[in-house]
């Protein structure tokens, strides 16, 4: 009798064991073991530009950047010059990704024949979970190429400089929005005004909204700390649109600044949207891969 | 009595030992795409993909993560993922089906078997049957699945803008290449 209920007993474990061996289904098990945890958040703006300042983005390792900016005059120039359309200034600029974090550029302005150059790094990248922000780090110089107005004046070469650091720190709260903070610290060699600081502090802030997969609208704001203002410049505010047809992006935007780098933007904004001074202007990108990454396949 | 009992309970057993040995996976399957366009050719690879096969119901299914896929160039990996196939909304691609012709594969002897597979393909969220040829193969002791095909983004829903029409193929080619191992169920690799 006890032998029977021992083998009854162990009957009963095997089926048990039979049951517990039935798995899951074999989707649930293969859904269980692939890799789509925490992962990078990609394609937080489209361009490497937010409208003038820069955006966290850098460029893919091997990629070259060919950035055409141009801004025609201030729409309150009237008819006779088009509404600043007869008028323009332009900046040509290519900028080259060594690694996928890491950039440099360079470009020219024709606004006082500025040449200029920056160091860009992803800090950190926003991830699906975990990192909530993106961090890009920059550094910008500017030189002004122009003859001076009063060579007299005995300037030195390093009275062309100006510096720029810059964080940019941005979040991509959804498909559709991404914000961004960019604290700033400029320092130029010369102050051209009779007022005037060398170090200028100035918070940036910005964001896009997607309209649809391929367009977005842009605003973009610079604030200077009071003390380091200037009363005949004005904080930077710019309204742009973004469309992307593959390699290019192209970018609309109205902006009371005329310079497309942090020299011109940032401290020396002369431009004020009460008055009509309103830019026109465009952004057009090219992107070519230079170099293959074939070492992931 | 008892000794019937006794061999129903060592059936059972070696049942279940058996049916262990059954199941194979992966996790670092290779899907690759191809399509020839126009203007340039779009290829990428995707070498972190999930699969399993269960040679004693012939089920068989796939799960791939869509950010896998890796091109040649980075802003066309970005383009992939955030217009073509949203890859938030859609993080994987999955089939589901069975072998219609399952063979009896013996692992001691290197062979390849021909065999038809059918079941359902998700991609971009959307439900389409598949059927295509495939083979199972062993060689030395392992077993390998590879099979090809072809799909295109409209029966997927996958938008194609008209701006960039003619730089997209209409049919893209794509290849599945897996390596097998068995699954115990406690598989760390």
């Amino acid at each position: 009798m006890s032998n029977t209920r021992i083998i009854l007993i162990l009957l009963f474990l095997c089926m048990k064991g039979t049951i517990a061996f039935s798995q899951p289904d074999l989707m649930e098990l293969a859904a269980a073991q692939d890799s789509t945890g925490s992962q990078k958040v990609s394609a937080t703006f489209k361009a490497t530009r937010l409208i003038n300042g820069h955006t966290v983005e850098t460029n893919g390792a091997g990629e070259l950047l060919f950035l055409i900016s141009h801004r025609f005059g201030t729409l309150n120039s009237g008819a006779y010059h088009f509404f600043g359309l007869d008028q323009a200034t332009i900046r040509l600029g290519l900028e080259y990704g060594i690694s996928d974090d890491f950039t440099f550029g360079i470009g020219r302005s024709s606004l006082e024949k500025t040449y200029d150059g920056f160091l860009k790094y992803r800090v950190l990248q926003q991830q699906t979970m975990g990192m909530p922000f993106s961090i890009t780090a920059l550094t910008t110089i500017g030189v002004k190429t122009q003859e001076w107005f009063v060579p007299e004046n005995n300037y030195k070469p390093a009275h062309r400089l100006t510096y720029t650091y810059q964080f940019l720190i941005a979040r991509k709260f959804s498909e559709r929005l991404s914000l961004q903070l960019a604290p700033t610290l400029l320092h130029r060699n010369l102050v051209e005004t009779p007022t005037g600081e060398n170090n200028i502090w100035a918070a940036g802030a910005g964001g896009r909204f997607k309209l649809t997969k391929r367009t977005s609208v842009n605003v973009e704001y610079f604030y200077l700390l009071p003390n380091t203002k200037s009363e005949q410049f004005h904080n930077s505010l710019s309204l742009g649109f973004d469309i992307e047809t593959g390699g290019h992006v192209f970018q609309l935007m109205c902006t009371n600044s005329q310079g497309m780098v942090e020299k011109f933007f940032i401290p020396q904004n002369g431009g004020k949207w009460s008055r009509g001074d309103i830019y026109f202007g465009f952004n057009v990108s090219r992107v070519f891969q230079l170099k293959n990454k074939r070492e992931e396949w | 009595m008892l000794k019937l009992l006794l061999l129903i309970s060592l059936i059972f057993g070696a049942l279940v030992s058996v049916k262990g040995q059954t199941r194979y996976f992966t996790k670092t399957g290779h899907i690759y795409f191809f399509s020839k366009a126009p203007l340039e050719d779009i290829e990428a690879h995707n070498r972190q993909v999930v699969s399993f096969i269960d040679l004693s119901n012939a089920q068989l299914v796939f799960s791939v993560p869509m950010t896998g896929f890796k091109f040649k160039k980075s802003l066309m990996q970005e383009h992939f993922n955030e217009n073509y196939v949203e890859s938030h909304k859609y993080p994987k691609a999955s089939f589901k089906g069975k072998v219609l012709n399952m063979p009896n594969i013996d692992l001691g002897q290197d062979r390849k078997y021909k065999v038809i597979v059918e079941g359902l393909l998700t991609i971009h969220g959307v439900e389409r049957a598949l059927k295509t040829e495939a083979t199972l193969e062993v060689k030395g002791k392992q077993l390998f699945g590879n099979a090809s095909f072809s799909i295109t983004p409209q029966e997927f829903d996958i938008e194609i803008p008209f701006l960039v029409r003619d730089h997209i193929a209409k049919r893209i080619d794509i290849t599945v290449n897996m390596l097998y191992q068995p699954y115990t169920g406690n598989n760390t690799l």
